[in-house]
């Protein structure tokens, strides 16, 4: 059985920082196709359209029949774990300092034996579960799990390696007035961060229910934030940026309106400046900063989550403006991920369909309740995912993108 | 199997060793090179006669053997480059002994050697091969250790081997090498001290593990008519096998190639197991010697943790193998080690194995293994050696 990760002791302000190292990163293209369903989640091998033979570890062609025809599918993750080591000793830096370090050979029901990272809770010569993980390098490996959930399973030290649990860490909020700002923080505090900071965007506007949802935990700490003002981040990220191990990002300006159909740009400015530069001034206050912390003991920095939606990847032209800002982030996010790399910091895209607050008041259902994309996000955080489709219409509309992408511009445009 | 020709009227001579180092600061080819001189040195053959070379070399990059020629100044009309690793001097011998039975070469100089600066080690293991990159070395980055701390984990909890089983060999090969002035590891070995060693990769112990180092061997190939003429000792060739990826559904490696060939290799010899009067395998992890004990017909499979139990493993022990220490106790000189036994067999064929000389050894078995590409060794070989009449 796991030991429940104990909350990290106060560090003292004369300690070294120990400084990010990564595992090993290079992989050939085709094995990247791991990282694909690792990206979100899934479980997902090479298999031989014409002869069915599940390949592993990725090929160019079927090492079975040499058909080039090779599809990646969802496959059977069970196996036995026949051979195990702990390892003492690593030529890598990154995997000396966390030894010992267990690895393992299963042999997979659907076919072939794979090396992998195996779980404490792993019982010698017995069955097991295999996960693909994101390793703090971003790149995808599989891990043994126990055929059965063990308790604090998810605390595990190499299995820690894997995720961003918000457990015991310290995490920012960037505007926690909205609905969904605050169903998020709710859902941190449930998952057990030890700390909440709660950006407010409109300190000089008076919130009566804003006050008291800030006064209903110890652990939430309301600050002044507003990601469209440089002076404001950059003050925050003074006073508060070395504390901040996951920093989630709801700031969202959601207005209608069109590229052509638009009196002017004001709305657009607005839009871009809270959704992409709003993003980019985060960034550039806060990025540095966590990245030194990246391997900082047991909780040290992780995550950087950016709530976009599913209309970054296909405009809705009713809010055209704010499709494109959507659009901008994205890409912006995507440079973001590049640039965290090197320290292991895990950028995780979050795209849900429409959210049932006020600013959707006229959309129609289905729509996605606050709490359940904020329980999501915490989920993605815990399975170490780094892009998250929240909801039916967001994976419905990914499924017709993946299909026919021009059918849905025309069917949104409609 | 009988459609396989004999190699009448070819020996392999004049085995060299460039002495080992641990650490070297010259590239391989100054061990290539000075592997070369060496057998030039003994043989008394003019470098522009050398018309045939075969390389295998780990730490030679950028360069190939063709590169490697230009290096040494030689213009071969035969050339190959084995990139076998362990498997290399088997290979190497069979290719050049064809060769030269064909007249596509007259002499060929096999050669093997790799330096080791003091951070190649890992250069070479993380790039070792795209399976390897893609597959293995992600998972703690343990390298051959792990990899083979996994057989051998597998193979004790199979049939039963233990740490004593292990130790009670590499003791033995220790003992071996106190007799071999090119051994790295000179100091005496007991199985307390193995058993007590630290743990590296569970199972495997430090005295489990060979030490990676620079160095290089050789030999000779050529017709047994220009050995006699030069008064130079042959050795014959009885027979040869190699294999690769050989059962590739076992789940993981339990047995190697030689299951596959065994009974070929001594078919096309016309001798049997108990013929040979000693053994010089492959031993970069104690565990792979257990496995070509079974696999070349010395017991059943699962049997040579008994086998190890009943015999002697000095060189004047009831079974003697590894007779220069081998890897485990001279060093892992890179490809070179897979040189290593064969070399050591020539010399005991032809009387020049000095201290280490095995007493009447007519027949010698040497086996070759290599390249862990992804969770497995792919490359086997292995050669019955008979000392020749001149």
């Amino acid at each position: 059985m796991t030991d429940a990760t104990p909350k990290p002791k106060r560090k003292s302000p004369v300690a070294r920082t120990r400084l990010p190292t990564l595992p090993p990163a290079s992989r050939s293209r085709a094995a990247l196709g791991l990282a694909r369903a690792a990206a979100e989640g899934r479980f997902e091998m090479q298999a031989c359209a014409d002869c069915g033979a599940v390949q592993y570890p990725p090929r160019e062609v079927c090492g079975s029949c040499l058909s080039e025809r090779l599809d990646w599918r969802e496959v059977a993750n069970g196996g036995a774990l026949i051979a195990t080591t702990t390892l003492r000793h690593s030529n890598d830096a990154y995997f000396r300092e966390r030894l010992p370090w267990r690895v393992g050979t299963v042999k997979m029901d659907a076919g072939p034996s794979v090396v992998a990272h195996v779980h404490e809770d792993c019982h010698e010569a017995g069955r097991v579960r295999l996960a693909l993980k994101l390793d703090r390098s971003g790149q995808a490996v599989l891990h043994a799990l126990p055929a059965e959930d063990t308790p604090n399973m998810n605390d595990s030290p190499q299995l820690r390696e894997t995720h961003c649990d918000p457990k015991h860490r310290r995490v920012l909020v960037t505007d926690g007035r909205s609905t969904l700002g605050r169903a998020m923080v709710k859902a941190l505090l449930d998952a057990g961060a030890s700390t909440v900071f709660v950006g407010d965007p409109a300190t000089w506007k008076a919130d009566a229910g804003f006050d008291a949802f800030v006064a209903s935990d110890p652990r939430i700490e309301p600050v002044a934030l507003d990601v469209t003002d440089t002076d404001s981040v950059d003050r925050l990220a003074a006073s508060i940026g070395a504390k901040v191990e996951i920093l989630i990002n709801t700031a969202d300006h959601l207005r209608d309106g069109g590229v052509m159909n638009a009196r002017d740009v004001g709305l657009a400015r607005d839009a871009f400046d809270v959704n992409v530069l709003g993003l980019m001034r985060l960034a550039q206050a806060f990025g540095p900063t966590m990245c030194f912390r990246a391997a900082d003991g047991t909780h040290g920095a992780v995550a950087w989550v950016n709530l976009l939606s599913i209309h970054a990847l296909a405009a809705l032209p009713a809010r055209g403006a704010w499709s494109a800002s959507k659009a901008a982030a994205l890409s912006a996010a995507l440079t973001l991920r590049a640039e965290f790399a090197g320290a292991g910091i895990r950028v995780v895209n979050v795209f849900p369909g429409p959210i049932d607050d006020e600013w959707e008041q006229l959309t129609p259902p289905p729509k996605l309740a606050p709490s359940a994309v904020a329980a999501s996000v915490v989920r993605g955080l815990r399975d170490g995912v780094e892009d998250l489709y929240v909801g039916d219409v967001a994976e419905e509309l990914r499924a017709r993108l993946r299909d026919n992408h021009k059918a849905v511009e025309r069917e949104l445009g409609g | 199997m009988s459609r396989r020709l004999a190699y009448d009227g070819v020996v392999a001579a004049v085995p060299v060793t460039v002495p080992y180092a641990r650490y070297s600061t010259h590239a391989a080819h100054w061990w290539l090179g000075r592997a070369l001189a060496a057998l030039i040195r003994e043989s008394g053959i003019a470098k522009a006669d050398i018309d045939g070379v075969c390389v295998s070399s780990f730490t030679l990059g950028p360069d190939t053997a063709v590169g490697l020629m230009q290096h040494l100044g030689m213009s071969p009309r035969w050339l190959d480059h084995i990139p076998m690793g362990g498997a290399s001097g088997v290979v190497a011998l069979r290719r050049a002994a064809r060769a030269v039975q064909a007249g596509d070469a007259e002499v060929i100089a096999c050669i093997a050697g790799d330096t080791n600066h003091v951070d190649s080690f890992r250069h070479t293991v993380s790039q070792f091969s795209r399976f390897a990159q893609d597959a293995v070395y992600p998972y703690g980055a343990g390298g051959p250790n792990a990899s083979f701390a996994l057989l051998t984990d597998h193979y004790m909890r199979q049939y039963g081997a233990t740490r004593e089983d292990f130790g009670k060999l590499c003791v033995a090969q220790r003992d071996n090498a106190l007799r071999n002035p090119h051994a790295l590891m000179r100091k005496p070995l007991t199985l307390a001290q193995y058993l007590d060693a630290r743990p590296i990769t569970d199972p495997i112990h430090l005295f489990d593990c060979v030490m990676p180092c620079a160095g290089a061997e050789g030999f000779l190939v050529m017709t047994e008519e220009r050995a006699r003429a030069l008064k130079l000792p042959g050795v014959r060739i009885r027979s040869t096998i190699e294999r690769h990826n050989a059962y590739p559904d076992d789940p993981i490696q339990f047995r190697g190639g030689w299951a596959m060939d065994r009974d070929a290799l001594y078919e096309h010899a016309g001798v049997s197991p108990a013929d040979v009067d000693f053994v010089e395998t492959y031993d970069d992890y104690p565990v792979i010697n257990l496995l070509q004990f079974e696999d070349l017909g010395f017991c059943a499979k699962g049997e040579a943790p008994a086998f190890v139990r009943e015999h002697g493993f000095t060189i004047d022990g009831s079974f003697p193998f590894n007779t220069s220490g081998g890897q485990l106790s001279v060093g892992q000189a890179g490809a070179a080690g897979g040189y290593l036994g064969l070399v050591q067999a020539l010399r005991q064929l032809t009387n020049a194995a000095g201290d280490m000389q095995v007493a009447d050894a007519r027949i010698g078995l040497v086996s070759g293994f290599g390249m862990i590409n992804y969770d497995r060794g792919l490359c086997s070989g292995a050669a019955l050696l008979e000392r020749g009449t001149a």
